[in-house]
Order: structure tokens, then sequence, then C-alpha cells
């Protein structure tokens, strides 16, 4: 196989990691959605650790895509 | 966002008006100092933009200490309760004393990812280099911190309580490992969401000049995607300080 194809299809791969992030990202805002609506008064509170677990789960998924673009450009 | 557009022509590569051309270093006063090179970089022109840009808006704002705060002051004051709230829920009334070194890391992360918002404009943190000095400043001062005040005890932190004796070895190297490879996920957390953000921008840009009057639709998108990204500058600036303290307490209160 070529080594330019090969690093596409690489780079293709590591990006796969954004689906974890995906799941991570809707499994927080869903399950803090469904807790706000049982307990509103209770939701205020846990704001600030919905926006950390955003984060912490969107970065998982962004070091992966960190990988493609060292494939790609590195 | 005009400079994500100006002359995107998608994931092309690392060229002169490709994706990763926004992320190039530019030596602006050339300088070697005992062959180490110290130039004066556009990168180091940003972090000195948002050090005195911080540093004149809080001598502005702090400099009348009216009793009933005006717009300034109170801006200055919001951000001063914001970040003391966040040291003194995750750390204690113990950790008010590395308040000012949040503070800072904070305000300076949260400067360089809104500068680097601005068309035409270098992202300080979407270098790894720059992020990882930061973390590994956080690092080694939490550990310093942690055997300062306990000694040769802050060893025990390795070790999880309430655990069988025939898995504690196991979990010893699994803690130590963690603990070392925090200030890799600290930095690359933030240059990561950084360079991914700007990246996109800018491949997006370029799907909207391709694409001519049809254009309209990755356009409106990227509007969006601005204001996201807006958020991600601030949340990740948010993240490193809450994850400061979250060190420190360890540090500090050992679990």
């Amino acid at each position: 196989m070529e080594v330019e194809a090969a690093r596409f299809i690489g780079a293709g791969l590591a990006s796969i990691a954004l689906v974890g992030a995906g799941i991570g990202i809707g499994t927080i805002f869903g399950n803090y959605l469904s807790g706000a609506l049982r307990n509103p008064s209770a939701a205020k509170g846990q704001f600030a650790n919905l926006l950390l677990g955003f984060a912490l789960a969107e970065a998982t998924g962004l070091f992966g895509l960190v990988i493609a673009f060292i494939i790609l450009f590195g | 966002m005009a400079s994500e557009q100006a002359g995107g022509h998608g994931a092309e590569g690392a060229g002169a008006h490709g994706p990763m051309h926004q992320f190039e270093i530019e030596r602006h006063l050339p300088l070697e100092i005992f062959g180490i090179d110290a130039s004066f970089t556009n990168s180091s022109l940003f972090m000195v933009i948002a050090a005195l840009g911080v540093s004149a808006f809080f001598l502005m704002s702090t400099s009348g200490r009216s009793l009933v705060p005006g717009r300034l002051q109170s801006l200055a004051e919001i951000s001063y309760e914001f970040v003391a709230n966040m040291v003194r829920e995750n750390v204690g009334t113990a950790g008010m004393k590395y308040f000012p070194f949040v503070f800072t890391l904070f305000i300076f992360i949260l400067a360089c990812n809104m500068l680097g918002m601005i068309p035409y404009t270098f992202t300080v943190t979407s270098h790894i280099i720059v992020t990882f000095a930061m973390a590994l400043v956080v690092f080694i001062g939490v550990t310093i911190v942690g055997f300062a005040k306990h000694g040769i005890g802050f060893l025990k932190f390795f070790v999880p309580s309430g655990v069988p004796a025939i898995l504690l070895p196991l979990l010893v190297v699994i803690e130590v490992i963690s603990y070392l490879t925090r200030p890799i996920s600290l930095s690359v957390r933030l240059f990561a969401n950084m360079m991914a953000g700007h990246t996109m921008l800018k491949v997006f840009g370029g799907f909207v000049v391709a694409l001519g009057a049809a254009g309209i639709a990755p356009l409106a998108f990227m509007v969006a995607f601005t204001g996201l990204e807006f958020l991600v500058a601030f949340l990740q600036a948010y993240v490193f300080a809450i994850l400061t303290c979250i060190y420190l307490n360890d540090a500090i209160n050992m679990h």
C-alpha cells in the first residue's frame, strides 16, 4: 500500500475516537436534563459539574483528533 | 469569521493557506541567547498583549474602588468572586493561599483563548508547548505543596484505602501512573480543544468559498460554531483552573 494512502486511512481511523466523545457528551447532557426535570431545584447547583463533565468527555475524543492531525500534518 | 474564510481551500495540507497555516510561528525579533533561540515571535507578542490587556483592565477597574461598583469594577469583582468561590468550594479555606495563582492562571488562559477568537490573531494556547509549560508548573507546584504539607506521608496518597492487600501492588502502580499523566492530560486537553476548533472553523470557511451561492449553509453553521467556540474558549480556561483546584485539594487534604 502506498504510504500516502495509508496515512489518510490511519487519520480516518484515528478520528473514530470522536464517536466516544459524542456518546459521552450525549450521555452527560441527557442525564443532566432528565435529572433536572425530576428535580429542577437541584439543577442549578450541578451546572458547574455539567460543564466540567462536558469538557472532560469532549477532550478524550479530541485526543484522537490530535493523533489524526499528527498523522496528516506531522 | 473573516480570517478563517480568507484563502481556505479545505484540508489540503499545511501549505501557505492550509488549515494549519494559522498556527505557524513567525519570528518578529530574531534573538539568540547562549545558543537558545529566544526570538520574539507572534506567540510571545500575543502573550504580552494578553498579559498587558488583563493588567490594564484590572488596574483601571479597581482604581476607583467605589462602594457601589460601576460597570468595569463589577466585571472585575464578578471574575474575582467566580474564581474565589471555585477555590473555596474545591479546596476549602486552606486553599485560599493559592488563590492568586489559580486566578492568574484562569484569567491568562481566558484572555489568550478569547484573543485567539478575533480574526487574524494568533492563539497562544493552540501550541502544546505553551499549555504543557503551564501544566508542568501546576504539577510540580502541587507536588511540592503536597510534600511540604505532609512530608513523606504524602506518599500515602498513592495507596488507596479499603482495598484488599493482594490488589495493592497493582493499584499503587496505577495510581502513580495516573498521577504522572496529569500534566499531559491537562495540557493536551486545552491545546487539542483550541487547535481542533480553529482548524474546523478554517476548513468550513473553505467550504463557504468553494460552494459559491450554496455556501450560505456552511456559513450559517460557522456562525453557530463560532458561538460554540467562544463557549469552549471559556470552558477550557474554567476546566484548567478547576482541575488545578482539584489537584491542589488532593495535595492539601489528601482525598
